[in-house]
């Protein structure tokens, strides 16, 4: 029965990585997850026949529970709040990994240094990535709503870090380690997951969701050598280097080094910039509508303010009223609009929008010269033409989305306030520039209104 | 097994998971991410065999090998379910077809 589940694991393997690869596409990423799925389920059902296995009663019952509140929350969350559930989710993994090392300490059947060491390594990143997970989620929810500091943050970090290493290098060379000794790696494991993470704001947590995504990848890599299984050996590391690569590329797309977010986390009143000259000017939505009636092109720059607002059904409805009109109508996504890179892509194809009319910064950045309107709809540091000029902004260098090139910008706005990161806007003081304020929702509503009253 | 041969395994595994994440579009990225985390669900296989090797007379044993398959078929369920909800929603327009 063993060499039948054998190579039921590489086919599994081989069809997660086939999945990954299908998901490269939007035309085939649905049939991706689908294999990959079907695969998950044959790999759990061989498994089920693993010689010598026993526990089946309570081992089902876990998978009952955990696999049916897992569904019954994935069916139910809204779009906008699906950040924070894949980082509960990966917790949940990284959980997982560091409680089955947690096992094989207690049967005490540690043999071997290379054994020993990535069963702690696995431990201490699974745990890591469970209670980081934890706190991505909690921020993220508002269910803590600052960002912590401790005093001397980072040689706490570094410190823990290294009392967690010397716990943990003892444990692996000990003959006979000390229960005690063990559980006190546990739980300072996971201490070190939530002071690393809770000083970290809010605008930078995707990238520490998808650093913990690719840690998590890397224990079930740890744990599957531990236990000798090559499956989880395969699909532990290739998720454990494609979530660093994808950790890049967003930390890229933000000018937010990877040191940086966990070493210096950007605050809003740390460095303010330079005092900007000018004063915003209001517009209506009578005004805002028929500057785009007659436009021949509008950019439309959605930000996370859309996507909170619900208006995205609105704004969709807004553009194929224009369309009608003869307007072009295209969207522009920053690579960090909404809360993770691609979550804007989402919120936008909920509403039925193809992804065909949605371009990338660089694809889009060279059209707003050449476009009559660019419709900012929620979005604020992300068209800061600040990160270009002011060196002292805490923004300085981020690619942007040049929306003050459009011949004329409106921009939609719930108050005056500053946005996310607590950054002034230039834009907003900019000549071509007209603010329209309030709800996304209630402002793109009347704009509706106003471009049917209008014929020819 | 062999632990160099493990070796092999994990750096030719690391070069398939940079492969296959270097050609994805920027608008899969989230729905990617999910797929991901998806996938190292897998740890649930992992834990049902040391959860079946547990010793039924030990419930500290017991309680982690629980909670490690709980959490597992968690991570495998929950990110299979919303994976799927994100790409299904994916959709192409008609006038310019696929790409």
């Amino acid at each position: 029965m063993k060499w039948f589940i054998d190579i039921s694991y590489v086919a599994v393997a081989v069809v997660f990585i086939i999945g990954l690869k299908a998901m490269s596409s939007p035309a085939t990423a649905r049939k991706g997850i689908v294999w990959a799925g079907w695969a998950m389920i044959a790999a759990t059902l061989v498994t089920l026949f693993w010689p010598g296995m026993q526990n089946f009663a309570l081992m089902i019952v876990a998978m009952v529970i955990g696999g049916s509140l897992a569904w019954w929350s994935g069916k139910n969350v809204a779009m906008t709040d699906m950040p924070q559930m894949v980082a509960i989710y990966n917790g949940m993994g990284g959980g997982a990994a560091a409680a089955i090392a947690a096992v094989e300490f207690a049967r005490g059947e540690m043999h071997g240094g290379m054994v020993a060491l990535l069963a702690v390594l696995g431990a201490l990143i699974g745990s890591v990535a469970f209670s980081g997970s934890c706190v991505a989620y909690a921020k993220l929810q508002g269910i803590m709503k600052k960002a912590y500091r401790f005093p001397m943050q980072n040689q706490l970090n570094v410190g823990l870090a290294a009392v967690v290493g010397i716990l943990g290098l003892a444990i692996v060379t000990a003959t006979d380690p000390d229960g005690w000794a063990i559980v006190l790696f546990f739980v300072l494991s996971l201490a070190l997951g939530v002071i690393v993470t809770s000083p970290i704001g809010g605008a930078d947590m995707p990238v520490v969701i998808s650093l913990l995504n690719a840690f998590t990848g890397l224990a079930v890599g740890f744990e599957g050598y531990v236990l000798g299984n090559p499956a989880l050996v395969v699909a532990g590391i290739v998720v454990g280097a494609s979530g660093t690569l994808l950790t890049q590329l967003m930390a890229k797309a933000m000018n937010r080094p990877i040191t940086n977010v966990l070493f210096t986390p950007m605050t809003g009143e740390a460095q303010e910039g330079e005092a900007i000259e000018g004063s915003m000017r209001e517009m209506g939505a009578l005004d805002a509508a028929a500057t785009m009636r007659y436009a021949n092109k509008v950019i439309i720059v959605p930000g996370y303010g859309m996507a909170v607002a619900g208006a995205q059904h609105k704004v969709w409805e807004m553009s194929q009223l224009l369309e009608e009109a003869g307007v072009e109508v295209v969207f522009a996504i920053h690579p960090v609009a909404g809360r993770m890179p691609g979550h804007m892509n989402v919120l936008l194809a909920e509403a039925g929008v193809p992804y065909d009319k949605i371009f990338d910064l660089e694809e889009i950045n060279a059209e707003f010269s050449l476009s009559d309107v660019a419709l900012v709809i929620g979005a604020n540091d992300v068209v800061n033409p600040t990160a270009r000029t002011d060196k002292s902004s805490p923004i300085y260098g981020m690619p942007i989305l040049n929306a003050d090139q459009a011949q004329n910008v409106i921009v939609i706005k719930r108050g005056k306030g500053t946005g996310y990161s607590g950054i002034e806007n230039a834009l907003f003081y900019k000549e071509n520039c007209s603010m329209l304020y309030g709800s996304a929702q209630q402002a793109v509503g009347e704009i509706i209104s106003h471009v049917k009253s209008m014929e020819g | 097994m062999e632990g160099i041969v493990y070796l092999y395994v994990f750096v030719l595994a690391a070069f398939t998971g940079y492969e296959v994440i270097s050609r994805v579009p920027v608008i899969l990225h989230t729905p990617l991410m999910s797929g991901s985390n998806f996938i190292h669900g897998v740890v649930l296989i992992g834990a049902m065999v040391v959860m079946g090797h547990a010793d039924p007379e030990s419930p500290l044993q017991l309680t982690l090998g629980f909670f490690a398959v709980l959490l597992g078929a968690a991570n495998a369920a929950g990110g299979y379910v919303v994976t799927e909800r994100m790409l299904a929603m994916f959709k192409s327009g008609k006038k310019k077809g696929a790409e």
